[in-house]
């Protein structure tokens, strides 16, 4: 599926259509997921009344079987059963049939708002990444953000649906029964109460108190599994490897004991639904027992209003499940509306100059400038310098300094502090989209997608020829490897750019940054694992292609910044 | 994904006594459901036909309270038992999986992600909790109840028990026919929807990258359009496959409306009365109950199912066998390192990892491996380690009295028992970092620790410090760092260091440096992997390995031997 070459150019600034998930919408998280399905609510809406009908079916069949079968004791002319048969045989068809429709509608309805819901995740992502990212910058946090994301089709599908469609049969049966046998109508409301709120409810607490224990003895089971799986060729060489499989056996059973200990309660709530269904077809035997010893009831209406409890009931059934569900999706939609909430730590000025087009070339000076992912929270004292077209700076400071950071600063991606201009333009005045059309930054941690090389370098600049783009490549010493490719440029490079080898993939990453055409190229240590043939290779492309750019290249290795024209040296702000 | 596959009942033998109990569980609550039929028939004839008070019925009333509560007391059982089932099905197929899994090796373990296995062995099974504790005793159920529903329907109306035991075998027939014409399409749907989230993944972690060029708004409008042709194609399929769930409930429905339409036609006809005609109409939904119940537990298993077809593949695959039986015996010698002519072609891999690569390491000497990334280097250590067999070639262990070991002679560990590895990323387990340390030699003294920490460059202040499973709360230096002192404290005679001095500062570097000489000065073997001058500096010598030329697979790897440096 190709990512990037078949996007199309939307407005920038176009509103969310979701209220509910703006940053900062009032409501709980499940409750502005669900709101977000608004512009598909009538979908939902048509899907839990064909559910209700399917369930409603079900009751009206064993309903109108057991008036005929009553009505026809009685031994009346055929054609008074007439009615009663048809009926009859057509719930007996309505049930599959709107069950049928309902599964269409609401899945339906349900990718509808997905694909909302994803947009609206991704728009907010957009705007705050990376600094407003927090964790979920890792891997794994992102995983499970996507994964949460998806989960919210069980909460259209599997929770909202179902308690509609049983509101509606409940509140159906209760008031066919309550009509012929009052009592008996006020039995079975307490029922289905019972079955569909009391239940649920315990089988919730359950599924929390359970979750609350097994999830740490569960984390610690897969931060373990993991350990031993990525160190394994080591623990082995160690002969440790028993000893971690020792480990985990004991943690699983620590936590099946504990899942153990929280079974009862679930037990507790499967009894108390069976109580509550029996009770209630035992109240409408003993009122309308009475009801037709009185006569206020036709005792051929008796077989319908015992059998009604026995069939409606089906409607809170499933809803114990749900539930447990319902706790899952609520976790999701939590995290969700958190990601949507976080701070913007970069917005834009106001007002927002606009940039001129096209930008005159000029110096590029950076005065007192540092960056950090918090505001006020810098990573580094201060840096100050000028660099005209032609010319190059390098940021120098070892490892773990915070130099990557400056360059997310520079690139107006994180918070910054202090004056940044190039040319005339101050770019302090001017929107982020804005800034990094003239200050591209290449970064260490490039991500590729799941798509050609070719499509990953186009990404910079989209008017970018293959010719162009294959020059590059073999400027950066990649080009024996394409073209020792069988499909060249047009090969992909697979998901997370796993296909391809670490040096590959960086320079894949710096090709980028040699294809657009801004002003400012900014190079985040971009010869970091590369040999000194290939690091050698990858310098000279970049000067050649900063021939009329400013280059900053951020860097650790004294030699490479010794080359440039000017070295910065960055100074940790942590003392 | 098959409604019963051998391979996993296997495992649910572990557990048959839960099984057993939840489908006599079971069987015991159809009975209760028979007999509440005939207590409400019987009731409702009574009072209808018979005009019978609410005294008069009271027996049968307090008959029903009681079957009631024993339906209850039995559902209770059910889950009980539906928890033990899985608990120790689970339990035991987890551990049996990562046994394997150890047992298969690093080579296997190579091409795995830990996350996914983890995944797997974690959640994954957990999803079998439905297969165990619901969906086997349902099968059985399924099997069960309508026999006996049929058998005590033909005894008060043959036509019914005529009617149900024609119908219900449709059902599984018909859902067979309409699984085996959706299965595949199925199955490819749900391929789309991982390539769905994929893709959604991938943008979203490359956010960064994205705005970094401008582009991070206009993806907006491919997720529409992605997610939008998603949904019409997965919607095509579904219509179809949710075929199967209507066929299921129009034959159970339908079967109950022409059941109760003949009993209904038959009283008019004074041909059957009216309480065998209510006992017949109350059981017969509950014949076709078990069947749809079994269908949406095999839905409700289909993750567990997923996930255990993965895990027993992983258990059918075969360890390789290491019959080597003779151990090295266990003493303090010295042995020199040979490669023989050592190639290596990873099966996924069209370009040998290492080609025709031959070279000694000596005891006492320091023999760097430099070259490309990708030449192989880590492999050569790995040949060495014995974790990947060459092909063809040998890798031996020599003596100084002459004794000659190879990983097809020696049992593993006391191969293993000879070396000492520090990989590029070091396992770290949950605990202190003394006790990180002390995997080299869990019977090392404290002292002993020390000294090792020292020489690796570790504060021994920080010897204390709590290091979180996978190594959270230490950097990445300081992982390298526990990684050295652990083979430092381990001793052996064989020393393997892959790229010690990465991502260390020059001041720490000089003392990897200085430990590295000071296990030649002890007359250990040391080869180490080295990208850096310090390092190629000291080393007695070093050997070149060159990426193979992908043209051509037969050109031997191009080796240069340096002298021994002077200057130490």
């Amino acid at each position: 599926m190709s990512t990037v070459a078949a996007e199309r150019a939307v407005q920038p600034g176009e509103p969310t259509p979701l209220p509910s998930l703006l940053p900062g919408a009032p409501g709980s998280p499940v409750w502005r997921v669900l709101r977000a399905a608004r512009p598909v609510g009538a979908r939902l809406g048509l899907a839990a009344l064909l559910g209700a009908l399917a369930i409603g079916c079900s009751v009206a069949l064993l309903a109108t079987s057991a008036f005929l079968i009553s009505k026809a004791s009685l031994q009346p002319p055929i054609l008074h059963l007439q009615v009663a048969i048809v009926m009859v045989r057509a719930f007996g068809i309505g049930r599959g049939v709107f069950r049928y429709a309902e599964r269409v509608v609401g899945h339906d309805a349900a990718f509808r708002s997905l694909t909302d819901l994803r947009i609206a995740v991704y728009d907010r992502l957009a705007i705050i990444a990376p600094s407003g990212l927090g964790a979920y910058r890792s891997g794994d946090l992102l995983n499970r953000l996507v994964a949460d994301v998806d989960s919210m089709l069980d909460l259209y599908l599997r929770v909202a649906l179902p308690y509609a469609a049983a509101l509606l049969v409940g509140a159906g049966s209760v008031l066919l029964l309550a009509t012929v046998v009052p009592a008996a109508g006020i039995a079975l409301a307490a029922a289905l109460l019972i079955g569909g709120l009391v239940v649920p409810a315990l089988t919730l607490r359950l599924t929390e108190r359970t979750q609350r224990k097994v999830a740490p003895a569960m984390g610690q089971l897969t931060a373990e599994t993991v350990t031993l799986v990525d160190g394994a060729a080591e623990l082995i060489a160690l002969g440790q490897a028993q000893d971690a499989l020792d480990r985990i056996r004991r943690t699983d059973s620590e936590l099946t004991a504990i899942s153990g200990r929280a079974v009862v309660s679930g037990g507790v709530g499967a009894a108390l639904g069976v109580l509550a269904q029996g009770g209630a077809v035992i109240a409408a035997v003993i009122f309308g027992t009475q009801a037709v010893t009185s006569g206020e009831l036709d005792g051929v209406m008796l077989a319908l209003v015992v059998l009604v409890p026995l069939a409606a009931y089906e409607a809170v059934q499933v809803l114990p499940a749900s539930v447990i569900v319902f706790a899952r999706v609520r976790e999701a939609a939590r995290r969700i509306c958190a990601v949507i909430d976080a701070p913007d730590y970069t917005p834009d000025p106001d007002p927002v100059r606009p940039l001129p087009d096209p930008v005159p070339a000029g110096e590029f000076v950076v005065a007192d400038f540092t960056a950090g992912w918090r505001p006020g929270d810098w990573v580094c004292e201060p840096v100050s310098f000028r660099c005209a077209p032609g010319e190059s700076v390098a940021l120098v400071a070892p490892s773990g300094v915070g130099k990557s950071t400056v360059g997310l600063g520079l690139a107006d991606m994180v918070p910054v502090a202090g004056d940044e201009r190039y040319g005339d333009v101050d770019l302090c005045d001017v929107g982020g989209d804005d800034v990094r059309r003239v200050v591209e930054l290449v970064q260490q941690d490039a991500h590729l997608f799941d798509t050609t090389i070719a499509e990953n370098v186009r990404l910079a600049r989209r008017s970018a020829t293959d010719a162009e783009i294959e020059t590059v490549l073999a400027d950066l010493g990649l080009g024996d490897w394409v073209a020792g490719l069988p499909e060249g440029i047009q090969t992909r490079v697979g998901r997370f750019g796993r296909a391809v080898s670490g040096g590959q993939r960086q320079r894949i990453a710096i090709a980028r940054g040699l294809v657009a055409q801004a002003p400012v190229l900014i190079a985040d240590e971009p010869t970091e694992h590369l040999d000194p043939e290939n690091s050698a290779a990858v310098m000279a492309a970049l000067r050649r292609h900063c021939a009329n750019r400013v280059l900053v290249l951020i860097t650790h290795d004294r030699a490479e910044a010794d080359r440039c024209d000017r070295t910065v040296p960055v100074r940790s702000a942590r003392g | 994904m098959k409604p019963l596959d051998p391979r996993l009942m296997r495992w649910a033998r572990a557990t048959r006594v839960f099984l057993i109990t939840t489908i006599l569980a079971g069987v015991i609550t159809t009975a209760a459901i028979i007999v509440q039929a005939m207590l409400l028939a019987t009731v409702i004839t009574q009072v209808f036909q018979d005009h019978a008070s609410l005294e008069q019925i009271w027996p049968q009333v307090m008959w029903l309270a009681g079957v009631v509560v024993v339906r209850a007391l039995l559902a209770y059982v059910v889950e009980w038992s539906a928890f033990h089932s899985s608990a120790r099905a689970k339990s035991q197929l987890r551990m049996a999986v990562l046994d394997h899994v150890v047992a298969l090796g690093p080579e296997y373990l190579d091409s795995r992600r830990s996350g996914e296995l983890a995944q797997l062995t974690g959640r994954g099974i957990d999803a079998l909790d439905s297969y165990f504790a619901r969906y086997l005793p349902q099968l059985v159920l399924a099997v069960m109840v309508p026999v006996a529903i049929i058998a005590v329907v033909i005894t008060e109306d043959l036509l019914a028990a005529v009617i149900i035991a024609l119908t219900i075998p449709l059902i599984p027939i018909f859902m067979i026919l309409v699984g085996l014409y959706t299965r595949r399409q199925v199955d490819r749907q749900w391929r789309t929807l991982g390539i769905l989230s994929g893709h959604f993944l991938d943008v979203v972690a490359g956010l960064p990258t994205l705005k970094a060029f401008g582009r991070a708004r206009a993806q907006a409008q491919t997720l529409r359009d992605i997610g939008d042709r998603y949904r019409r194609t997965t919607m095509g399929v579904l219509r179809v496959s949710f075929l199967s769930a209507l066929v299921l409930e129009l034959l159970a429905t339908l079967s109950v409306a022409i059941v109760a339409v003949s009993i209904g036609l038959r009283l008019v006809n004074g041909t059957l009365d009216l309480y065998t005609g209510l006992f017949v109409l109350i059981l017969a939904p509950e014949a076709y109950l078990p069947l749809r119940m079994v269908g949406a537990q095999f839905h409700a298993s289909a993750d567990g199912i997923a996930a255990a077809e993965q895990l027993l593949d992983i258990l059918d695959t075969p360890v390789p066998a290491h019959d080597a039986l003779t151990e090295i015996p266990a003493k303090d010698a010295p042995f020199s390192v040979t490669l023989s002519a050592v190639s290596v072609v990873y099966p996924d891999r069209p370009v040998p990892a290492l080609a025709d690569v031959t070279f000694r390491a000596a005891p006492g000497r320091v023999t760097a491996l430099a070259g490309h990334s990708g030449a192989g280097k880590s492999t050569a250590l790995r040949v060495i380690l014995g974790f990947v067999a060459p092909e063809p070639g040998t890798v031996r262990l020599q003596g100084a009295a002459g004794d000659d070991w190879t990983p097809a002679t020696a049992t593993r560990d006391s191969w293993l028992e000879q070396i000492g590895w520090l990989p590029q990323d070091p396992v770290m387990l949950a605990g202190s970092v003394a006790d990180n340390i002390l995997l080299g030699r869990p019977s090392a003294g404290i002292a002993d620790v020390r000294i090792a920490a020292r020489r690796a460059g570790l504060d021994p202040e920080t010897l204390s410090q709590i290091v979180g499973e996978g190594g959270s709360g230490v950097s990445a230096g300081q992982r390298r760092r526990i990684g050295l002192a652990r083979v430092l404290l381990r001793d052996a005679p064989v020393v393997l260091l892959d790229e010690p001095s990465a991502a260390l500062d020059e001041e720490t570097e000089s003392l990897v440096v200085q430990a590295v000489a000071g296990l030649r000065d002890k007359g250990r073997t040391v080869v180490v992997v080295a990208h850096r001058r310090a390092l190629l500096d000291m080393a007695d010598e070093v050997i070149h390995l060159a990426a193979p030329d992908p043209d051509d697979l037969t050109a031997p790897a191009e080796q240069s031997v340096s002298l021994p440096g002077l200057g130490r």
